[in-house]
């Protein structure tokens, strides 16, 4: 038996919120199957299961916000059908923080340090106190949203009695600002922290997309619309590939330590309609065809438009990629995404000058600009990266 | 709904991708996807539900045809006429 806990999905989340049970106590789970969505900042985010067996039972009801790493449910495994549904000493999953101090699993981020900017103010006033409590405070919603708003310390006013509208005071300083948004704190939690922490250089150059738009026009001439490559599909093979070969750019910083990765998820910065950015990892964005990695990056702006993607999609990605598309501006140069040490940004392609054999010509060129981080690597080795990327862009038929 | 099936459906499949934006705030004649705010992603979504409902091929090399909300519409027109069409 061991408990499935919620999972942190990214540097920035404390809690999220159990939206739906996708499956029944009793039935059978196969590790990777989807058993339940939990709504987050970021959307809604479908939760897999690590391990064979069956599923106990529930341990929260719906609807209810859990802290990173507080069990969510009991999975039997298949082989210890007839035991307790109680939490195991020896539970093969990841132990639970103690429940008197929930944190993230993120170990970089720890509670002490002020995650959230100042203008974030829903995080200490939130109900993870409520789970973690022994004595659960008592407070009227109207008190709650009250707090919420204002950034004011619930818990400061103890568990003794019902807390009401007015124990909380007003806003006297602030009276007209609106609190951020959701989407906006997680942002806003993210860069902060980047921006803090992570000593950011930056290299750019232009990338000759020429013959890349050839070989995409070549191969989509006969291709029904949905078999057809967009130019991105090449910048994430390209990238993916340069990652693989130089590991400083690829993986990692937490506790004072780089770890490269052994993989290349490549995060993909997607943007949303109505505002808001996610970049979801493309696992293994170096390996399969051109055509999977196409069918992939659609499935996963589909579900990200939509607000659903995977756990693992939001906590995986080893390096970040923005493209500004085809309707951008010339250059972006972007902040790192903690704890990956790196983001590669590509600008709007452009007919331009070049000089090519000696003559000027106009070709499709778009800039490069790659963001790394100081701790892990040099501009002298940025430099070998960013070029291997405009290199691979010169042979799309090799991608 | 309009008397134009084409119109109709081509409105409902721009609503699936910018639901946020109505055929009353657009021009018609102006580039559609800045009008729509569309990505290259969501404009290959669009040309891949109107390509599979009308049994179209619609070629990546008829993309300057597809500019504008009435270049798009004008163009299925021709070739819905033009092609057998099982629905």
């Amino acid at each position: 038996m061991s408990t499935f806990l919620m999972p942190s999905l990214g540097a920035d989340m404390e809690d999220g919120t159990l939206v739906e049970q996708l499956v029944n106590p009793g039935d059978a789970v196969t590790r990777g199957d989807i058993i339940a969505a939990v709504e987050t900042q970021k959307g809604v985010i479908e939760i897999e299961v690590f391990e064979d067996g069956f599923l106990d039972k529930w341990l929260v009801p719906l609807g209810t916000k859990v802290p990173v790493g507080m069990p969510i449910a009991m999975i039997r495994a298949s082989q210890d059908p007839d035991e307790p549904a109680v939490p195991q000493p020896a539970d093969p999953a990841p132990a639970p923080p103690p429940p008197e101090a929930p944190q993230p699993e993120d170990p970089v981020a720890p509670p002490t340090m002020p995650e959230e900017p100042p203008a974030a103010p829903e995080q200490p006033a939130e109900p993870p106190q409520e789970l973690s409590q022994p004595i659960r405070q008592r407070v009227s919603p109207a008190a709650r949203r009250r707090a919420a708003q204002t950034g004011f310390d619930l818990a400061s006013l103890g568990t003794g009695r019902i807390i009401s509208l007015a124990d909380v005071p007003d806003a006297t300083d602030k009276p007209d600002t609106e609190p951020l948004s959701a989407m906006r704190q997680a942002i806003s939690a993210a860069m902060t922290r980047a921006k803090r922490e992570i000593p950011h250089y930056y290299l750019s150059d232009t990338i000759d997309l020429t013959l890349a738009e050839a070989f995409i026009g070549n191969y989509n001439a006969d291709k029904p619309p949905d078999a057809r490559l967009a130019l991105s599909v090449l910048y994430i093979r390209a990238v993916a590939l340069a990652a693989r070969k130089y590991p400083d750019f690829n993986g990692h910083f937490e506790n004072d330590q780089f770890s490269p990765a052994d993989a290349v998820h490549l995060g993909m910065a997607i943007n949303l309609r109505g505002g808001g950015l996610v970049a979801p990892a493309l696992h293994d964005a170096d390996k399969g065809d051109l055509a999977t990695l196409m069918t992939r990056l659609r499935d996963l702006v589909t579900r990200v438009r939509q607000g659903r993607f995977r756990a693992r999609e939001l906590s995986d990605p080893t390096i970040t990629l923005t493209s500004l598309g085809d309707r951008g501006v010339a250059g972006i140069t972007g902040v790192i995404f903690p704890p990956q040490v790196a983001i590669v940004g590509i600008g709007t392609p452009g007919l331009r000058p070049a000089v090519v054999d000696d003559k000027v010509q106009p070709r499709r060129l778009a800039q490069i600009t790659l963001a790394a981080d100081h701790r892990v690597s040099d501009g002298h080795q940025g430099a070998k990266f960013l070029r291997t990327i405009i290199k691979h862009m010169q042979t799309p038929e090799q991608l | 709904m309009t008397d134009d099936p084409l119109r109709d459906l081509l409105i409902r499949h721009l609503g699936r991708i910018a639901p946020d934006i109505s055929l009353d705030d657009v021009d018609t004649g102006a580039d559609l996807r800045e009008e729509y705010d569309i990505d290259s992603m969501d404009f290959m979504t669009l040309i891949t539900a109107l390509g599979k409902e009308l049994s179209l091929p619609m070629p990546e090399a008829d993309y300057d045809q597809m500019r504008s909300f009435d270049d798009l519409l004008a163009y299925l027109h021709r070739q819905s006429s033009t092609q057998a069409k099982p629905t």
